[in-house]
């Protein structure tokens, strides 16, 4: 594939976020006695992405990655910090910036609900001033990798929510952007369509070296995905680093689930502990070697199965979240 | 220049295709004309001259005004952009490298474009067999004309995406367009004549931007004297100035309010 220039400014990096910050005043209370409230979504995050790299941008609901991702492509203004994207400063050179960065907010469509997918695109063509032949190339790539073909006739408003996703992606990607930023990707989707996705994504990255940003809910998409990853929480930055790195900074125990013939008490053994009862199901959280855990439980129950469960990356951000948590008190 | 002719291509396009609301308009347009300009003639049967007018000016300027009311759009639909501000869906437009006023000034003048010609002319046509309009005699002056009626379209544009633009802030555009949707009209002469108001309102009316969108345009088709400076020439100059005011200021409007206010939603 190829792009019609490289868009990372150079060696420096893609995105430079310095103790960023944004403030939102809240109006309360009754209409006389309305009192307001500063709240920060964003406080004091710092962060750098250099070229090439796929970045994981987690937290859970609120905690401040839809505004991170609104600073970054320029549509609201920091109240606070450093920010630099492409070197150029978002907020104040936004429709320079929108030329040089793909966006794709899951949630919404930059499509024209009532035109075929492929005015749409013809639209963003004239848009991102791409040359026709250059465009006719591309949109040929993207159609083949994305498998747009049989839907690009059809009207936007008439698409799957997993072709729409398709089809956003292709249009921010024409003019071949060298920063792809996604806020949830994969929202809504079946796992064949995200897998479509995330398989692309990688081959953006890894053919022609695209930065991509991403926020998401969905932990397969970091695992699959992301060397590296940024947690947010509460507007405040919780861990940056790699994703091996988020599996060991929380202790999370591996879990062994054991299907017994009967509903039994809960079972007590050395080396494991048991979390819940389900029927005749029990969940084991271990802290001594599984084989000897299993074997003592075999030897003093009936058991019809077992099966040992890896900590994933879901149970260790939410137990980051809830070390957060607990550690502000 | 070319992503603007492509959006103004779209806007006519799009409205081409809603068939059967273009028909329904133009039947609502020629009732609501005959009827009003049914008003008319019997209130000039009573006083054959009122500050000016006289009964063929006054049906004519009804007509007209039926005629214009696709076209400039001052009592609605209003810009998808309000809706657009509502939802949030907006952030997505400010993520374009494209300027947001030129986008919609370039949708509307294609919606405008379709709509004068599919839906001015056949209403203009109904009230020309019905009654006995005063039309233009010589050629340039239907050119004159037609002028006058783009820059109407100009001048309701820049008020309608001003009042859109308020949604910014507000949160909401709805009562904006209550208050307009319903004062603007009026103003603009297009259920009264100006001219039938008493002189000291109409004289204040007149200056004022919506007056551009009907009041002047019916003059100009008119040829009346009493346009600024006496001429349609004068009429064309007061409607470019408040165009280029009121598009000035959306310009500035635009960039404070993609500045300084939030986007909703998630």
């Amino acid at each position: 594939m190829t792009t019609s220039e490289p868009n990372t400014g150079g060696e420096g990096p893609v995105i430079e976020a310095v103790g960023l910050g944004r403030d939102f005043v809240l109006s309360e209370g009754p209409f006389l006695r309305r009192r307001r409230r500063t709240v920060s979504a964003v406080a004091d995050v710092t962060f750098t992405v250099r070229p090439g790299e796929i970045v994981g941008y987690l937290g859970p609901n609120g905690a401040g990655k839809s505004s991170t991702m609104k600073m970054l492509t320029g549509i609201l203004t920091p109240s606070a910090g450093y920010l630099r994207v492409n070197g150029l400063e978002p907020s104040r050179e936004r429709t320079r910036l929108a030329s040089r960065i793909g966006v794709v907010f899951g949630q919404r469509t930059t499509l024209w609900w009532d035109l075929p997918l492929k005015d749409s695109l013809e639209l963003v063509r004239h848009m991102y001033r791409v040359p026709a032949a250059d465009h006719a190339r591309r949109l040929a790539e993207l159609t083949e990798l994305l498998e747009l073909g049989p839907f690009l006739a059809t009207p936007v408003r008439q698409l799957s929510l997993g072709q729409r996703m398709r089809g956003d992606l292709t249009a921010a990607l024409l003019h071949g952007p060298g920063l792809l930023v996604l806020d949830e990707p994969t929202i809504g989707l079946d796992v064949v369509s995200k897998s479509t996705i995330r398989e692309f994504l990688l081959r953006l990255n890894a053919e022609e070296g695209t930065t991509i940003l991403l926020t998401t809910h969905d932990l397969g998409d970091v695992e699959r995905l992301c060397r590296r990853v940024v947690v947010i929480d509460k507007g405040r930055l919780a861990y940056d680093g790699d994703l091996e790195g988020l599996r060991a900074s929380v202790p999370t125990p591996r879990v062994l689930v054991v299907d017994l013939a009967a509903p039994a008490p809960p079972i007590e053994v050395e080396g494991g502990s048991c979390v819940r009862v389900d029927g005749p199901r029990q969940w084991l959280e271990l802290s001594g070697n599984p084989a000897a855990v299993i074997s003592r439980v075999a030897g003093r129950h009936e058991v019809v199965d077992l099966t040992l469960r890896e900590p994933d990356i879901e149970g260790v951000v939410s137990a980051l979240y809830r070390g957060a948590v607990a550690e502000r008190g | 220049m070319r992503v603007y002719l492509a959006v103004y291509a779209l806007g006519l396009h799009r409205y081409s295709t809603y068939r059967v609301a273009t028909i329904a308009g133009i039947f609502t347009n020629a009732v609501f004309g005959a009827i009003n300009a049914a008003v008319m003639l019997a209130l000039f049967s009573v006083r054959p001259e009122i500050n000016g007018y006289d009964a063929g000016d006054a049906v004519t300027q009804v007509f007209v005004g039926q005629a214009l009311i696709g076209m400039v759009a001052i009592m609605g639909p209003p810009l998808e952009l309000g809706e657009r501000v509502r939802s949030g869906a907006v952030a997505t437009d400010m993520l374009r490298p494209v300027s947001m006023m030129g986008w919609w000034l370039a949708d509307d003048m294609g919606r405008a474009t379709f709509n004068l010609v599919f839906r001015g002319v056949p209403t203009f046509a109904v009230g020309l067999v019905l009654f006995d309009l005063v039309v233009p005699s010589e050629p340039g002056r239907w050119a004159i004309a037609l002028v006058s009626f783009v820059l109407a379209a100009l001048v309701s544009f820049a008020l309608r995406y001003l009042y859109e633009l308020a949604g910014f802030w507000l949160m909401d555009s709805t009562g904006i367009w209550a208050v307009a949707g319903l004062l603007g009209p009026v103003a603009a002469g297009m259920l009264i004549p100006l001219p039938l108001f008493p002189p000291a309102v109409a004289d204040v009316l007149r200056v004022l931007p919506w007056a551009s969108i009907a009041q002047i345009p019916a003059e100009v088709f008119l040829g009346k004297e009493s346009l600024p400076g006496g001429s349609p020439l004068g009429g064309l100059a007061l409607q470019a100035a408040w165009a280029a005011a009121l598009l000035a200021l959306g310009a500035r409007v635009t960039s404070h309010a993609t500045r300084k206010v939030v986007v909703q939603g998630g």
